[in-house]
């Protein structure tokens, strides 16, 4: 830990992309699940997270990166789906 | 070259912005400070300075922007009064906890309700405790004075931090004076460049701003805070002597007037000052040794210094043109607390607080003249019958 003597005056963050640090994951009360069954690929989960959580390689949706999702649910909101059918539920953390 | 001018102290105030050239300008206007950003706003309309003005929808939003404009690398001034700094109250704490060296003129003026437009210290010492560095001033001379230097002071290395300079509303704001300029030339000089800290548009170094910092750390980053504000005193020492050789003008953490061989004074800010020295002068002829302190720096308070300054007296009033309901004036709770920790052999001075002026009421000589018999009275030994009273005011 820091002394006083030793920050930055104004409390600035002279490092770039530090917030990857600051793992939010364990806010999470909820949690995100990927049905890939039901998912059609169209990446709206990755545009409307707030958090980058959603894991995407080669263009596709891959997963969650639990370490920052937040569990806020905006993902399970948007997804599409196929035919209906949601391709992210959300359920309570720990069950 | 100096130039003496008769003026008001919103045009002197404004003068001071435009040698200084800010490279933003934040504003809302409000009443008695909207003559101040009105004019500004006609030399950026004219070419006259290099300044990005913006109008915002607010106080709350113009010093948001004054906030954002500096974090980004500017020099970066705004203007208000009253209910405009009361609005602006949450941003106040962030701008000096970003340590964001942000000029902004305060027009002093009472707050509502009931509504009233007038000069008053309510504003000023409602933001006493927002990290800010006060700088207060008796006459449009001394605004504008304080105008300049509050630049190289919120921009001085040690410190970088925001700086009010207080002024009386309508009464000094609006009040043609006769006082001198300096050259353009001379100001811009004085002040130098502006040196960035940490901007946020240097995007070779990408960097963040208000962070979440919590109990891990917050404690640490105000350890910190308290520390840059100890240094305040010394730089705005260091830059009232450069001022005084440029402009033959001398300042320092406050005024001393008369006080050396007195014994009874008065503690009175800007404006008031003035005629109390009038009433000060006319007690000396009579043969009453009474002085006069006028308090300068107002936030961070020096309290060692005036705690000495004041020690030798038999009897002090302090005069406070605002009030905390429920409390002593606010400068009269500085004095005391000045005194009990001042070394004075276990003597001190009988303290008395008087509060008047509020809402523009006058203060006349009549009313200085009456404290310090009050006070001369208390020096030879007659009891203080009430510590906090209201004067000039209908019974
Ligand atoms: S729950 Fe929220 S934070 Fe987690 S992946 Fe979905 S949108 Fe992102
Ligand atoms: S929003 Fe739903 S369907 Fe679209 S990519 Fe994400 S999980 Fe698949």
């Amino acid at each position: 830990m820091k002394k006083w003597t030793e920050l930055v005056p104004g409390a600035v963050v002279l490092e770039a992309g530090s917030s990857a640090k600051f793992k939010t994951g364990s806010w999470r009360t909820f949690r995100p699940e990927w049905l890939q069954e039901n998912c059609i690929q169209c990446l709206m989960c990755w545009l409307y997270c707030p958090d980058m959580a959603v894991k995407v390689a080669d263009g596709k949706m891959t997963g969650f990166d639990y370490d920052y999702c937040k569990g806020c649910g905006v993902c399970a909101k948007e997804c599409p789906g196929k035919q209906g059918k949601k391709a992210i539920i959300m359920k309570p953390e720990g069950k | 070259m100096g130039k003496v001018v008769a003026v008001t102290g919103n045009e002197a105030v404004a003068n001071a912005l435009r040698q200084a050239d800010p490279d933003v300008c934040s504003l809302y206007p409000i009443t008695p400070q909207t003559d101040i950003v009105q004019r500004f706003s006609s030399f950026v309309a004219n070419g006259v300075v290099q300044t990005e003005l913006l109008n915002a929808e607010s106080e709350h939003s113009a010093m948001s922007a004054a906030i954002g404009a500096s974090a980004a690398g500017g020099r970066v001034v705004t203007a208000t009064s009253s209910q405009g700094l009361a609005l602006m109250w949450e941003m106040l704490h962030i701008a000096s906890g970003m340590n964001l060296p942000i000029v902004m003129p305060l027009v002093n003026r009472a707050l509502s309700a009931p509504l009233n437009i007038h000069g008053d210290h309510s504003d000023g010492m409602g933001a006493r405790d927002t990290g800010w560095v006060q700088l207060w001033s008796e006459s449009a001379q001394e605004a504008y004075d304080n105008t300049i230097m509050a630049f190289r002071v919120a921009e001085h290395a040690d410190i970088r931090l925001p700086v009010m300079v207080c002024m009386d509303g309508f009464i000094v704001s609006h009040s043609i004076a006769r006082m001198e300029y300096l050259g353009d030339e001379e100001v811009k000089n004085f002040i130098g460049p502006y040196q960035t800290v940490n901007p946020l548009l240097d995007m070779e170094h990408p960097k963040s701003f208000g962070p979440l910092i919590l109990t891990d750390l917050y404690h640490e980053y105000k350890r910190l805070q308290h520390e840059i504000m100890g240094r305040v005193k010394n730089v705005v020492l260091q830059v009232s002597d450069e001022f005084e050789k440029l402009s033959g003008r001398k300042y320092g953490l406050f005024e001393s007037y008369r006080l050396d061989d007195a014994d009874i004074a008065l503690v009175i800010l800007n404006s008031a000052a003035g005629t109390s020295k009038d009433v000060v002068d006319e007690l000396r002829d009579k043969g009453i040794k009474a002085g006069l302190l006028k308090p300068r720096l107002f936030r961070p308070f020096p309290y060692e210094e005036i705690g000495k300054a004041l020690k030798h007296l038999k009897a002090v009033c302090v005069m406070d043109r605002a009030d905390s309901f429920g409390g002593y004036g606010p400068m009269f709770m500085e004095i005391s607390s000045a005194m009990y920790q001042a070394d004075g052999n276990g003597k001190r001075p009988k303290l008395i607080n008087k509060i008047y002026g509020l809402g523009g009421r006058d203060y006349m000589p009549s009313d200085a003249r009456q404290v310090l018999l009050e006070l001369n009275e208390i020096a030879g030994g007659a009891p203080v019958t009430a510590v906090k009273e209201y004067i000039g005011v209908r019974e």
